[in-house]
């Protein structure tokens, strides 16, 4: 059967061909959240325009689909929500409770599970996106932020910005087990996808600390060094690794350029010039493109990943922050 | 008189003016240091001065070493250019222009080849320059190098043109140390080369007048587009008109019935 309808597809396009009427291309898509617009910017990735801008709730931050890309979580922090917004119809169809100020989030493997950090609060709380409904909420350290699940689904790590800690949560109980010290102010974590080791990084420290997840202590930390621009500048926030786990990216903030670190020789090995205060990565499905929301300058900087330079900067709404890619 | 000695005599200078540019490897060697002394040093402290906007043909943020390529390149066809009205002067000075001038071919067309041989050569140092420019990661598209040479060439005309046009009017060498002060570094420096026009105009409207005036910034410009595959219309017209006026005040001051050199030998 499938080989037939295949076939038929064949057929259609080369008839279409003839014709000379082109078959649009399904290209990937970027998400951005725009912070101070409540506004979600969309580009499309094969001619890197900007394709629609939709209202959605107060300070949209944290961005996130779900598995088959059909929804999109939203982080509304102002609306002290997590929207859920319909793809196809770019809709807003629910409103899951979320706690205060909702800022980022991470969806568990298992699709269902959506563990959010409510800055304001001091807690991460745990909601079931089937039934809508918080599930449970787990005392973290001062200003939770970043949020991450292992591959597994084992780990559920937040950071908390003032206690400079990395909590370990048993997805299972949803209890704490351990916190790890790392340095000052950390932002994002971002497990590997083999799931031995978490990225952190600290943005007031400057680093980025490499965690082995078996002992959950420090393996390497990496800190920053660009030529023309001042210490305090170099500011890590958003951590993107490919899938062969080779390469990890890192937002520098104020510093307005992203790290590339090649893994197996544990070295930056280039400094990429983006916008202003660069927040957060994304790579798109074949890792052929990294795309970085660029707060200030109020755009998004599409980098080529084989050639590690950069291609464009496409203006979207007010700061930018969030950003996800849909295949 | 037939194509064929059109031909010879072209061939003729543009030799004389490669000759005399492999001989002088000295000039060729300042002629890269120079440039790459400002890409090295000067644009190093500079580095993070610029990528707070984009600015056409730019499509995204850019180190300053990568903005001041052009205005490098551009460095290199002023200097030529001067270089050349310098050569001119000697020429004069030393009778060797004479010879030039028996020819039985029309004086001005002595002239284009003249303008047409310095540019040539000048175009063999812009891209042994932008060749090295790449360990500095001035890395523009393949296509941009293609496009870089008639972008390049334009300006070379137009600023060898210029040189022409001095050395109609320069009567000794001892008076290039004023075409250096009052020409060659205004033109350089008021001009897009060092900074872009929008960053002149925050500090100074007048200042950012005369860089847009500049012709000088319009041949930049056009070397800037060229690189990175796009075409700008008005730097191309105003360097082709500015060209076509040197051109025409350089023939008319070679033209011993009309032109300076008959006032200036008192005849």
């Amino acid at each position: 059967m499938k080989n037939h309808r295949s076939f038929r597809i064949v057929r259609a396009s080369a008839l279409l061909s003839l014709l000379g009427l082109a078959i649009p291309s399904m290209a990937e898509q970027v998400y951005i959240s725009n912070e101070k617009d409540n506004t979600l910017s969309v580009i499309d990735l094969d001619s890197l325009k900007l394709i629609s801008t939709i209202a959605v709730g107060q300070r949209p931050r944290g961005i996130t689909f779900n598995k088959d890309f059909s929804q999109l979580y939203i982080c509304a922090s102002d609306s002290d929500s997590v929207q859920v917004m319909d793809v196809k119809s770019q809709e807003i169809i629910a409103n899951l409770p979320s706690g205060e100020d909702p800022e980022q989030f991470a969806l568990h493997p298992n699709n269902k599970h959506l563990y959010i950090s409510n800055e304001d609060n001091a807690v991460v709380t745990v909601v079931d996106t089937e039934k809508r409904e918080v599930i449970s909420q787990i005392d973290v350290g001062l200003e939770p932020e970043g949020m991450a699940v292992s591959p597994d689904g084992k780990w559920v790590v937040n950071t908390s910005e003032t206690s400079n800690m990395l909590h370990w949560i048993d997805s299972g109980t949803h209890k704490l087990i351990d916190n790890t010290l790392v340095g000052q102010r950390p932002r994002h974590v971002e497990f590997s996808d083999d799931g031995k080791t978490l990225w952190a990084s600290s943005e007031i420290g400057g680093t980025v600390s490499v965690i082995d997840v078996a002992t959950r202590t420090i393996n390497r930390e990496y800190s920053f060094h660009i030529p023309g621009v001042y210490k305090d500048k170099i500011q890590p926030v958003g951590i993107t690794l490919t899938h062969d786990n080779r390469l990890a990216f890192v937002a520098l903030g104020p510093a307005n350029h992203v790290a590339v670190i090649d893994i197996a020789q544990q070295k930056v090995i280039k400094y990429l010039l983006v916008g202003r205060r660069v927040w957060h990565l994304a790579l798109n499905s074949d890792e052929t493109r990294l795309i970085s929301s660029n707060g200030i300058s109020g755009d998004v900087s599409v980098i080529d990943v084989k050639s590690l330079a950069v291609l464009k900067s496409i203006k979207v709404g007010r700061f930018p922050w969030g950003v996800a890619v849909k295949p | 008189m037939n194509a064929l000695a059109y031909y010879y005599c072209f061939v003729g200078i543009l030799k004389r003016e490669t000759y005399r540019f492999l001989q002088q490897r000295s000039r060729f060697l300042s002629s890269l240091v120079r440039p790459l002394l400002w890409l090295a040093v000067f644009a190093a402290g500079f580095r993070s001065a610029l990528g707070i906007a984009i600015i056409p043909p730019y499509e995204t943020y850019i180190s300053y070493e990568v903005y001041i390529a052009p205005g490098l390149i551009g460095i290199i066809l002023l200097f030529n250019g001067m270089q050349s009205s310098l050569s001119m002067v000697y020429d004069r000075e030393m009778g060797s222009m004479r010879v030039l001038l028996t020819s039985p071919i029309a004086r001005a067309y002595l002239l284009v080849c003249k303008l047409l041989a310095t540019s040539l050569v000048s175009l063999f140092q812009v891209y042994a320059f932008i060749a090295i420019a790449r360990l500095f990661e001035i890395t523009p598209p393949l296509m941009g190098y293609v496009y870089l040479l008639p972008a390049a060439l334009l300006p070379a005309l137009m600023l060898s043109a210029l040189g022409l046009f001095l050395s109609s009017i320069i009567r000794q060498l001892e008076n290039f140390a004023g075409v250096m002060n009052f020409i060659v570094f205004p033109m350089f420096f008021l001009s897009s080369a060092l900074y872009p026009l929008w960053k002149m105009r925050e500090s100074n409207e007048i200042t950012y007048q005369i860089c847009a005036f500049n012709p000088f910034t319009h041949g930049i410009e056009l070397i800037r587009f060229a690189l990175y595959g796009q075409f700008n219309l008005l730097a191309f017209s105003v360097c082709s008109i500015t060209t076509l006026v040197f051109l025409a005040l350089a023939i008319i001051g070679y033209d011993p019935k009309h032109g300076l050199l008959k006032r200036k030998s008192g005849g």
